[in-house]
């Protein structure tokens, strides 16, 4: 498990963050996901080798509950 | 303020201004108010609409997008126009209002942190280069000049200087560094020029690693913060469903179908969370920033709540309530002046290596001619024997007095006991022992003064001191002569004694207090800076080696709490009192708008008073 934290843009609200959190929180190859609303930070856990696969359920699940939302990694 | 809250404003400003003149001046056919009402509305609410269609076709009902949207159309069809434009435009001002606040606070912690350098001058093919931290690589040399911050952690190899730690530390008076001294980022040259051979990479140096930890501790999440999302995720559905029954029920029975929407559409105005929930993390982040500009990291908002109660505080005492070093605190002399004892002691010892010599150089503090002593004679386990300018000087403890059969005066002092004897005279005694940190004293006023039931030392010193120390700071327990494992099991013990809410904290110097650490409810390592391991084990990292800090840390929990609790309950109740009302029918609208915005106005000023405490220290 390693840790990552990315940058997350245009989040409405913290209402917003704290739902788009439990939908992350689904997501069955990472761990410990938490977002900050205001550091504007995500954070969660993944094996390493899962990382691009994790990225992408992150971006697909982002998409339909959050449209105008990004990801940075920092 | 940036470009997108100033178009917002700007927005609103004329919203605002169309709505004043609709209000006063009352066209002949009312139309035309209620057009001017309408452009208003657009001009206000568009973007709010819009993401509300995009919404609908996702099926999220309940977002407060939709149920603005919903509200405010409801309120153009029973033809209530300033209502709907009222409702729109405030919670646009809501809503800037709270991007500014959060903006703020996020701009006010990051200035109580104000330490990440933004360049280095970097000596490279003997020319300085100006660059990024980052793009410094080890062993690599830096300049830096008075009134710079030090850009990585590294070793002085030229020039001396006083360093500004404060935004490290909290603490105020400046450090002397010299040649071969450590120096950690994030200081500020004072005076003097340095040159640094960089010891760390930019991401593993302090300044990154702290800004890590105070960014990081917002994804721990405390329980206050738990509670109101749970509570937004039953709240606003719950509402929502009422506000339909209002709308469909009286009708059918026979009411006014007019007037039982007016009341439904007031609840879906008081039905957004947002307000309600946005005031709580905002707190706990600036707490956190009020914690660390006193020198304090806190790595999460869990541990923040959780200082609020603690009641049993448990210290270590070597390194934490006291200073850690051996000094020479007492000299009693006898025939002798209180300088010439300690320079006799300081020559007879001067050939040994064992910590007693140490101390006692140390204090003595000048060169020693070693020419003037001779036949030096150790006794084991006694002391020393030493021919010192012509006079048999005998250093050492008791045993060594009644073996060479002085006369001797048997010392009441608790510590490391050194008596002297010059050509066979008792010539007085040398107390060497660890001091009491006076921070301490203040420390444990503190504690007390802020709820904490129990102060706990545990110690593997001796138990005669551990008592002195005990009594001196007048601690409520004390357990002396314990090995690490016993520590975990006095702590183990002393975590059944505390209420079910209560905390048990305990602070240590980090060092081999792992177990112990990660055994109590919140574990505290103190003047931790520059020490990996214990940044790591610990849930509190207090920079300086200052015990009070804690307490203090303890202070600003409690008013961050105060803080969440008076939201959490101002809050809920408006919202609920608005809710009854409107469903009785004597709040209008007005008062439902009130109950979104205005609160959520309040509640975020009165988190942002947490700030405030930055200089109550």
């Amino acid at each position: 498990m390693k840790k990552y934290k990315f940058k997350i843009k245009n989040l409405d609200c913290v209402n917003c963050a704290n739902e788009l959190e439990s939908a992350l929180q689904k997501i069955d190859i990472i761990e410990n996901v938490s977002i900050s609303f205001m550091t504007q930070k995500l954070f969660f856990e993944c094996a390493e080798e899962d990382k691009e696969q994790a990225l992408e359920k992150i971006k697909k699940i982002i998409k339909k509950e959050e449209p105008d939302v990004v990801i940075e990694e920092v | 303020m940036d470009q997108k809250m100033k178009k917002q404003l700007i927005r609103i400003i004329i919203a605002f201004l169309l709505v004043i003149v609709s209000f006063l001046i009352k066209f002949e056919n009312e139309l035309y108010n209620n057009i001017l009402y309408i452009i208003a509305y657009i001009i206000v609410g568009y973007d709010i609409v819009l993401k509300a269609i995009r919404n609908i076709f996702k099926g999220k009902v309940f977002d407060e997008n939709f149920l603005m949207t919903v509200a405010t159309i409801g309120a153009f069809c029973i033809k209530e126009f300033p209502e709907a434009v009222a409702v729109m435009l405030f919670y646009q001002v809501g809503e800037l209002f709270q991007s500014y606040a959060v903006d703020k606070s996020r701009k006010s912690v990051a200035s109580l942190m104000d330490i990440r350098p933004d360049y280095a001058n970097v000596y490279r093919d003997d020319e300085i280069e100006k660059v990024d931290p980052d793009e410094v690589n080890i062993g690599e040399i830096i300049l830096v000049k008075p009134g710079e911050k030090i850009p990585l952690d590294g070793i002085v190899i030229e020039g001396e200087s006083m360093l500004n730690t404060q935004a490290l530390t909290g603490e105020s008076v400046p450090r002397k560094v010299t040649l071969n001294d450590e120096v950690l980022s994030g200081c500020i040259n004072n005076d003097g020029i340095l040159k640094i051979k960089v010891t760390k990479e930019f991401g593993e140096s302090t300044v990154s690693k702290i800004l890590d930890l105070v960014e990081n501790a917002s994804s721990r999440k405390s329980k206050s913060e738990n509670f109101i999302s749970k509570f937004a995720k039953y709240y606003t559905p719950i509402v929502v469903i009422i506000a339909i029954l209002l709308a469909i029920i009286p009708p059918i029975i026979g009411a006014s179908f007019n007037d039982w929407l007016y009341r439904s559409l007031s609840f879906l105005v008081v039905s957004c969370p947002c307000a309600l929930v946005i005031s709580i993390p905002l707190s706990f982040f600036g707490g956190i920033g009020a914690a660390s500009k006193i020198g304090v990291l806190v790595k999460g908002s869990n541990y923040l709540e959780a200082l609020a109660s603690t009641e049993i505080v448990v210290c270590d005492k070597t390194g934490t309530l006291t200073e850690g070093v051996f000094k020479v605190q007492k000299i009693e002399a006898i025939g002798f002046s209180e300088e010439v004892l300690l320079k006799y002691a300081t020559y007879a010892e001067s050939f040994s290596n064992h910590p007693i010599s140490l101390s006692l150089k140390q204090t003595y503090g000048k060169e020693i001619n070693e020419k003037l002593v001779t036949k030096t004679k150790e006794i084991s386990g006694e002391g020393v024997e030493a021919l010192v300018n012509g006079k048999i000087v005998l250093v050492g403890n008791e045993k060594l007095m009644k073996e060479y059969n002085i006369k001797y005066q048997k010392s009441k002092e608790v510590g490391t006991i050194i008596y002297v004897a010059i050509n066979n005279e008792f010539a007085g005694t040398i107390l060497i022992a660890d001091k009491i940190k006076d921070n301490s004293y203040k420390a444990i006023k503190l504690f007390k003064n802020n709820n904490v039931k129990k102060i706990v030392m545990l110690t593997g010193d001796r138990e005669n001191i551990s008592k002195d120390v005990a009594d001196k700071l007048e601690l409520d327990e004390y357990h002396a002569e314990l090995l690490p494992q016993d520590k975990v099991s006095w702590v183990e013990k002393l975590m059944t004694q505390k209420s079910s809410n209560g905390k048990l904290v305990f602070i240590g110097d980090g060092i081999n207090d792992a177990p112990v650490l990660a055994l109590s409810d919140i574990g505290v390592a103190m003047g931790a800076l520059g020490s990996d391991a214990a940044i790591e084990a610990a849930d509190v990292v207090i920079m300086t080696d200052e015990p009070s800090k804690i307490a203090n840390s303890i202070q600003i929990s409690k008013k961050t709490m105060r803080i969440v609790k008076q939201n959490i309950i101002f809050a809920i109740s408006v919202k609920i009192i608005v809710l009854v009302l409107s469903a009785l029918g004597i709040a209008s609208m007005w008062s439902a708008v009130f109950a979104d915005v205005g609160v959520s106005i309040l509640a975020i000023l009165n988190a942002l008073r947490i700030l405030k405490i930055k200089n109550a220290f």
